[in-house]
């Protein structure tokens, strides 16, 4: 007698923590083995390029820093950079320092929250706890640069929105000192762990070419042996001056992934620190007052900065009829933003490409043939967020 | 190609009568081609040894409701090997049906099916054209320019039918939406003289 065996359709999520916030996926199962992935996305959609184009230049930027909310400010600087390249105003060199160390910070907060909870995926509670401990150090770095843990709305067109506050270089250098042991720690927890490189190593395996046609970026594409990073191919702001290796994986596999976080966290302090013994005292924003809000001291003697101060607040800057697109390298892999100004002082058009929609897509690839239980661990080292994915 | 001057001979020396222009600025190539041709360019791109242009990044569109061809496609690729950004656009009008690029890159997958649900442009041969961001029955393609910026409707959680239901919008007070161009600037006379000034410059 043969018996007919129907494959089994299995709802991932939208709530379950090991899809990292609001994923539907919905898989189809032989047994154990899935067969075809297939993700909904959009629970999280908002609108936001709808709501850039009815906001000034000015007024867009805290959108930024609501896509990827674990690393707000790399966002923001895909944006600065995309107005600053129209407009064709410098930065000033200690704007550019303050960007990158803050970018900087932005990728090891990214990867710390990514590696340790791709830990608690596979079982291990341990580095989350610790991890999490050094996010909070790094976020109160946010706060007293910007006011706000998370969303810094701090990146402005032509530098930053105000200077740092006394005595947080100091305390930035000091964790610079402190950091790379906790990176041993968490290192000695995971690397050479056994039940780790169980349920990583060989899995979610991405060739060099379909790494190419999946579109892939960042540490998706690097960990599967492609040397290719922004920051030192299209260098922007002050990358060029600085000293800092790109670690590249071998098999393209979650575990090779996980190890090129963890190296670059190591070169993100080594650049922090050339940051800071580099940077010097100076102005922190473009001196053009048609693009810059002027200080508010000024305003209460000068005719000319007090018009300045309602055109900008109220009208807001014009930018040329243009469009570009500009990309960074944020934590997640190639951020751009596509701009297309119409002369006015609202975008006409802002599409934001996120890396995370790219890498998403290719679950279906990547977790065909795998066991159910790879899929939390594939999906940990997509390093998904959802407020990128679905804008 | 190393430089993009090359690279712009290059395209429109194999592509003669597929592009209508070219031209560079910000460090990167803007190509206008048709739509009949865009799968003969992205094919050429791709696999050309003097182009490589292995990733697609992005495929966007870009609405003009006040001309005739109303939609603008745009399609963003990367070149790692020659370390160039190239940009290929075309213009239809609102209901054509316009080529997949899925066969030749996979991950236009989503980025079709994503163009599909913002400004409802259809793809010929496309596997999945499903909606993919909105919620499920969702109507009308938000970034259209005469989509309104609060939608349609509403969802909200009925306590007396004890389920979610959806409502059109009711706002308390109007969207505002403020004109802050100075007059004096906007006014027909003086803008006159300042093109004026300009051409004499």
């Amino acid at each position: 007698m043969t018996k007919k065996i129907k494959n089994l359709n299995l709802n991932f999520g939208p709530q379950h923590p090991a899809a990292h916030g609001v994923l539907r996926l919905i898989l189809e199962l032989d047994g154990e083995v899935v067969e075809k992935a297939d993700p909904h996305i959009g629970l999280l959609h908002r609108g936001t390029e709808k709501l850039i184009e009815n906001k000034t230049y000015m007024q867009a930027v805290p959108y930024f820093d609501r896509l990827d909310y674990v690393a707000p400010m790399n966002q923001e600087h895909a944006f600065a950079l995309a107005i600053e390249k129209i407009l064709q105003i410098d930065v000033p060199i200690r704007a550019q320092y303050i960007r990158v160390i803050f970018c900087e910070i932005g990728r090891i907060l990214s990867h710390i929250l990514n590696v340790t909870t791709q830990a608690l995926d596979v079982g291990a509670l341990t580095p989350s706890l610790w991890g999490f401990e050094e996010r909070e150090t790094l976020m109160t770095f946010y706060e007293r640069a910007s006011g706000s843990r998370l969303h810094a709305n701090y990146f402005r067109a032509g530098g930053v929105h105000q200077d740092l506050p006394k005595g947080l270089e100091e305390d930035i250098a000091k964790f610079c000192e402190t950091f790379p042991k906790i990176i041993n720690d968490l290192e000695s927890l995971l690397t050479d762990n056994r039940i780790f490189k169980q349920r990583n190593v060989d899995i979610g395996v991405v060739t060099k070419e379909d790494a190419l046609d999946y579109s892939f970026s960042g540490v998706m594409i690097r960990g599967s042996g492609i040397p290719w990073d922004l920051r030192k191919s299209q260098p922007y702001d002050c990358y060029e001056s600085l000293d800092f290796k790109i670690p590249v994986g071998k098999n393209g596999d979650c575990y090779d992934r996980y190890l090129c976080r963890i190296e670059e966290m190591k070169e993100s302090v080594s650049i922090i620190k050339q940051c800071l013994a580099k940077m010097e005292k100076g102005p922190i924003k473009s001196l053009d007052g048609k693009i810059s809000p002027p200080p508010k001291a000024e305003i209460k003697q000068s005719m000319e900065a007090l018009i300045h101060h309602f055109k900008l607040f109220t009208e807001g800057y014009r930018v040329p009829k243009d469009e570009i697109y500009t990309a960074v390298e944020a934590p997640k892999g190639e951020f751009g933003v596509y701009l297309i100004s119409d002369g006015s002082s609202k975008p006409y058009k802002c599409k934001i490409r996120a890396p995370g929609f790219s890498h998403l897509q290719s679950m279906d690839y990547l977790i065909k043939g795998h066991m159910l239980a790879d899929v939390p661990a594939v999906l940990g080292s997509l390093d998904i967020v959802f407020g990128e994915v679905d804008r | 190609m190393k430089s993009l001057e090359d690279l712009e001979k290059k395209i429109n020396s194999e592509l003669t009568t597929k592009i209508n222009n070219t031209e560079i600025k910000h460090n990167q190539i803007y190509i206008e081609t048709d739509k009949e041709d865009i799968i003969d360019v992205a094919i050429f791109l791709k696999t050309n040894q003097d182009t490589k242009f292995r990733q697609l990044i992005d495929i966007t569109v870009v609405d003009y409701p006040e001309q005739n061809q109303r939609f603008e496609v745009v399609y963003l690729f990367l070149s790692h090997e020659f370390n160039q950004r190239l940009i290929v656009k075309y213009s239809i009008a609102e209901n054509e049906v316009i080529p997949s690029l899925t066969s030749i890159f996979p991950s236009a997958n989503w980025m079709e099916r994503e163009v599909f649900d913002m400004y409802g442009v259809s793809f010929k041969d496309h596997p999945d054209l499903r909606r993919i961001l909105t919620d499920y029955g969702f109507e009308g393609y938000p970034l259209r320019k005469d989509f309104p910026l609060t939608g349609h409707s509403e969802i909200r959680y009925s306590e007396d039918q004890k389920k979610v239901i959806s409502e059109p919008v009711k706002l308390e007070q109007n969207y505002r939406n403020f004109d802050y161009e100075s007059p004096w600037e906007g006014t027909k006379y003086i803008k006159e003289e300042i093109e004026n000034n300009d051409k004499k410059n």
